[in-house]
């Protein structure tokens, strides 16, 4: 394999400010040009601050960052200045959950997308405005025309997440991140949604790290997905190895705890507590006081994230062994 | 196949404690985040260093604030016996600090105080109401709101003539607008929100809804909205006593002495600054404690 | 029962009646719990300071349904479809602009029959935000207790039973009794907003997307616990949700809503195999397939559901419709038994063979 468009090694993220918190804790993750991987987690997995410790988005003041990143054999850490305001939206653009929150209220859809293109170098406004509208109709928002000048709170949940990510990829980055971008929309438009991106990422060629807590949103848009807890990758692989035959056992139990018809009048198979507290994590497996697994090597060593055939897996008893070639 | 009843207890007790100290309730955790505060520290003692000289004044000051001496009029800070020098009939300028902050302090507690109280009595009900009564309630405070602070309270004090009780009184009627506009502004947030719901979903009466679930989320934010008026209740009583709307002399009074001391400052400027210095320090402690408190209540989930 | 001895079940036995006497069933079993009759709720829509003309949004329009004892109905559908609001004017925290609520029987709030406040204490609700239903300054234990206080219980009895209740819901009562909501986990919160509103004894509990907002693992904790107190308690369930997998699970009877009206309703399986109307199957045909060999290729459904100020005419969902026909937008269609089955409504043309909709009675693709 080439070298990959992104990649990170041993990337830690603390926060300490009122509280202190240790939300990515040696993250290593690779990503080849044009693949579509799923960071699948709950709530205080860690999942959307790797997308921000990605654009930088994190206050400097608060945050320590550990590790390397690297985009194109950029070093993303190392940035400054310009650099970074092209990196930003030029490189990697990001897609975020409130499409409504995302955009000014007093531009148009248009004037954002515009100054967006003329920000990252274009020079000609005319030129700009053209690409915009091309960019409208390429995430099918019906009378683009129209829509182009109107206020974001003119446009439905729908059209403003479709604008949004118009305004994303308006530069033709080469990585895009999807931070939950389905999740507050109702069931008929995130298909259609989820649809989308899996067309324009077909037709643009560009890497998508797509932010989820919701695993059919996986399954629909993944190549592979990373299941992410308190701040650590536990499980690895392609998307139908990890829902057919997973490993860890809290890849098992989120895919058990998610209901489906055959669960009808039986108790779920729930998994007991809840996540831990990022900024007191347990020593060992962050997982272990919830498993049902855990032995005593769990509550104290760390599992290493090991690679195999079928992916990469850090457990020390998983349920099914990552078969090793 | 285990029916729900068989797997109640098992399958519910196994929410893991998470292992955490035992509750400190939520004032305990305000108290802990400001001890933790360099700031509100800083402007915790300054404030305490000034009560302490004002309440215990009569046992503190060197001197006798009324006595006059034409000989040692106007001495510089640090002469002998002066420790901050004398004023314009050389009465002793630290003992007259001290006395003077006790009426001061007072004009910036008592009607800050009164307003809060009667200001979120009115402001919870026009709130909690809402309608035609918040309607009315808010467009009869809004006219007392058009004036400037300083104007109203000039107005007020000038119609009732000058004196204590009447400075007091003024200043308790310019700051009720002020105080019911948050408190209304704050129950109607409160209002809307589930737990008032759940709480007329148990058929409590709008009375008890009131006082046990809106009273004490609407005092906190007005309380520390309260607090910033201390410093702006100081500055405008010592503005009316400069005004002469105020404490008459020879009374000792910060705005006042910054007053009678004005023609000395060419004489003496550090002594004629001296009233003025105590005013600014105290409103800025007062303001900076007022932000530290309304940090370190705002807790998040 | 085999294990009496548990803390959870001692902590049951302990929680009844503890004020008041319970209310208890007077219809009979085959008396629905609830009777909803023709709700209706408009909102009015403010215009601009010129305009003159007064516009409702038609938040519920004419919904019926019944809720038999001991089941629970599940009402879905997308955001603006009504179903939160048919929430609230059913707990009564909203006036109904007409239509009649009959408990068990007995008309609520009407001459001779059932007292608002008699009726409160019978129903209870969760909410979706376990945050803001809970008041910050009070402890989980104060929570709970407050609405029994309310009602007069003495505030030692009321401080037990809350304490019992919190160990029925699954949290120690010496650790959290005396917390307050921001150092609980959502999961918890949740179970404590249940605990509150088993403190009365309810028969009827509306659960306003109680569990949308929970993380999934801890989701399914709530979803047994809700079975568990049902089946414990003899609860019946009004279950509002946008999850269809979890209503799914969790329901009876389902009602699919769309735009302040009823589209569709049965019991659960004939709405999910047998789905009658066209929104119920793009609805059900919308949710991600869990199987990455079969991806969804199409969309079902195009746009996203039209602004409630000015619904279509006809059928509201025909705009949306792949189906649509002339005849949608003069003639609305009235719920119908679907195939004879009289505990099966769907309001479409195509239910209907006398309607004259050119595809009435044909077999549909969804």
């Amino acid at each position: 394999m080439s070298a990959p468009l992104l990649s990170l090694e041993d990337l830690s993220v603390q926060f300490h400010g009122n509280r202190k918190a240790s939300a990515l804790n040696q993250v290593n993750l690779e990503l080849g040009a044009g693949e579509v991987l799923a960071l699948l987690g709950e709530s205080g997995s860690g999942k959307s601050v790797t997308l921000r410790t990605l654009l930088r988005l994190h206050p400097a003041s608060r945050t320590k960052i550990q590790g390397s990143i690297r985009v194109e054999g950029q070093d993303v850490l190392a940035m400054k200045g310009r650099d970074l305001e092209l990196y930003r939206g030029g490189t990697v653009s990001m897609v975020f959950q409130e499409p409504g929150l995302a955009f000014d209220p007093v531009y148009t859809i248009g004037q954002q997308i515009t100054e967006s293109i003329l920000a990252h170098g274009e020079k000609d406004v005319g030129k700009a405005k053209a690409q915009a509208l091309e960019m409208l109709e390429k995430v099918q928002i019906p009378q683009a025309k129209r829509r182009f000048d109107a206020y974001p709170h003119e446009l439905s949940g729908g059209m403003r997440q479709r604008a949004m990510i118009a305004l994303a990829l308006a530069c033709k980055p080469r990585l895009l991140l999807a931070d939950e971008p389905t999740t507050a929309l109702d069931a008929t438009v995130q298909i259609q949604i989820l649809l989308l991106l899996r067309e324009l990422q077909r037709e643009t060629g560009m890497s998508v790290i797509f932010v989820t807590h919701d695993i059919g949103a996986a399954v629909e848009v993944a190549d592979r997905v990373a299941v992410m807890y308190a701040g650590r990758i536990v499980e690895e692989g392609p998307v139908s190895r990890i829902v057919n035959n997973p490993c860890h056992p809290y890849t098992v139990g989120l895919l058990a705890s998610t209901v489906g018809p055959e669960h009808r009048g039986k108790p779920l198979q729930a998994i007991p507590g809840a996540p831990p507290d990022l900024a007191n994590l347990p020593g060992g497996c962050s997982f272990a006081p919830r498993c049902s697994r855990a032995s005593a090597q769990c509550s104290s060593q760390v599992p290493p994230l090991v690679s195999g055939s079928g992916g990469r897996l850090a457990c020390w008893n998983p349920v099914s062994q990552l078969e090793n070639q | 196949m285990k029916t729900y009843m068989e797997l109640a207890p098992s399958a519910a007790l196994t929410e893991e404690p998470p292992a955490a100290p035992p509750s400190r309730g939520y004032w305990g955790v305000v108290w802990q985040q400001l001890r933790r505060d360099p700031m509100a520290i800083a402007a915790g003692s300054v404030l305490l260093l000034i009560v302490i000289a004002a309440v215990f004044a009569p046992l503190l000051a060197p001197a006798d604030p009324y006595k006059t001496s034409m000989i040692k009029r106007l001495l510089p800070v640090g002469s002998e016996g002066f420790l901050l020098g004398t004023d314009e009939l050389g009465r002793d300028m630290i003992s007259r600090l001290m006395y003077g902050g006790r009426i001061s302090l007072l004009m910036g507690v008592v009607p800050v105080f009164a307003a809060f109280g009667i200001g979120t009595f009115i402001g919870i009900l026009a709130g909690y109401v809402g309608g035609k009564v918040n309607m009315v309630i808010m467009r009869v405070l809004d006219v007392f709101y058009a004036f400037p602070s300083v104007l109203l309270a000039v107005a007020i004090s000038g119609a009732l003539g000058p004196g204590l009780s009447n400075s007091l009184l003024a200043l308790t009627l310019v700051f009720v607008p002020q105080v019911v506009r948050v408190a209304e502004s704050v129950t109607t947030q409160v209002r809307q929100l589930d737990y008032i719901e759940a709480a007329r979903m148990s058929g409590a009466s709008a009375f008890s809804i009131i006082r046990v679930h809106v009273l004490g989320n609407v005092l906190g934010p007005v309380f520390v909205y309260a607090t910033g008026l201390l410093s702006v209740s100081m500055i405008l009583a010592s503005g009316l006593s400069f005004l002469g709307l105020g404490v008459k002399p020879p009374e000792p009074e910060w705005g006042l002495m910054l007053n009678t001391l004005r023609s000395a400052i060419y004489m003496n400027p550090w002594v004629a600054a001296l009233p003025g210095v105590l005013i600014f320090l105290t409103s800025i402690a007062f303001n900076l404690l007022a932000d530290s408190v309304r940090s370190a209540m705002d807790i998040r989930r | 029962m085999n294990t009496p001895n548990t803390p959870a079940q001692a902590a049951a036995e302990h929680t009844t009646p503890a004020h008041g006497a319970p209310l208890t069933d007077r219809g009979g079993p085959a008396q629905p719990l609830l009777l909803v009759k023709d709700l209706k709720k408009y909102f009015p829509v403010r215009g601009g300071p010129l305009d003159r003309q007064k516009r409702f949004v038609h938040a519920v329009d004419g919904v019926s349904f019944a809720v038999p004892k001991g089941q629970t109905l599940g009402i879905v559908g997308e955001s603006g479809c009504g179903k939160s609001t048919t929430a609230r004017l059913v707990a009564r925290l909203m006036e109904p602009d007409a239509g009649e609520l009959i408990f068990d029987g007995e008309g609520v709030e009407e001459y001779g029959g059932l007292q608002l406040k008699e009726f409160r204490r019978s129903l209870q609700m969760v909410f979706q935000d376990s945050f803001a239903s809970l008041n910050p300054r009070l402890t989980m234990q104060e929570a709970i207790a407050y609405g029994p206080r309310v009602h007069g219980v003495p505030a030692a009895q009321a401080l037990a039973q809350a304490r019992a209740l919190l160990a029925r819901v699954g949290l120690e009562p010496s650790q959290f009794g005396s917390r307050y909501p921001h150092e609980l986990s959502g999961g918890q919160r949740q179970r404590v907003n249940i605990a509150r509103a088993l403190a009365f004894d309810p028969r009827l509990v509306i659960l306003d997307e109680s569990v949308a907002a929970l993380d999934k693992s801890v989701q399914a904790q709530v979803l047994n616990l809700l079975q568990e107190l049902k089946a414990e308690r003899q609860l019946t369930y009004l279950f509002i949700s946008h999850d269809l997998h979890v209503v799914h699970y969790l329901a009876d009877q389902v009602m699919v809503m769309y735009l302040g009206q009823v589209v569709e309703s049965g019991p659960v399986e004939k709405i999910y195999n047998g789905s009658a109307h066209p929104y119920t199957r793009a609805l059900l045909s919308a949710v991600p397939s869990m199987d990455p060999a079969q991806r969804t290729e199409v969309s079902p459904l195009a746009g996203d559901p039209p602004n409630p100020i000015n619904p279509p005419s006809g059928c509201r969902f025909r705009d949306r419709c792949p189906h649509a026909h002339a005849l949608c937008a003069e003639k609305t269609p009235a719920l119908q038994a679907v195939g004879g089955d009289i505990h099966h409504l769907a309001a479409c043309h195509l239910n209907d063979l006398t309607s004259g909709h050119p595809l009435a009675g044909k077999e549909l693709n969804p």
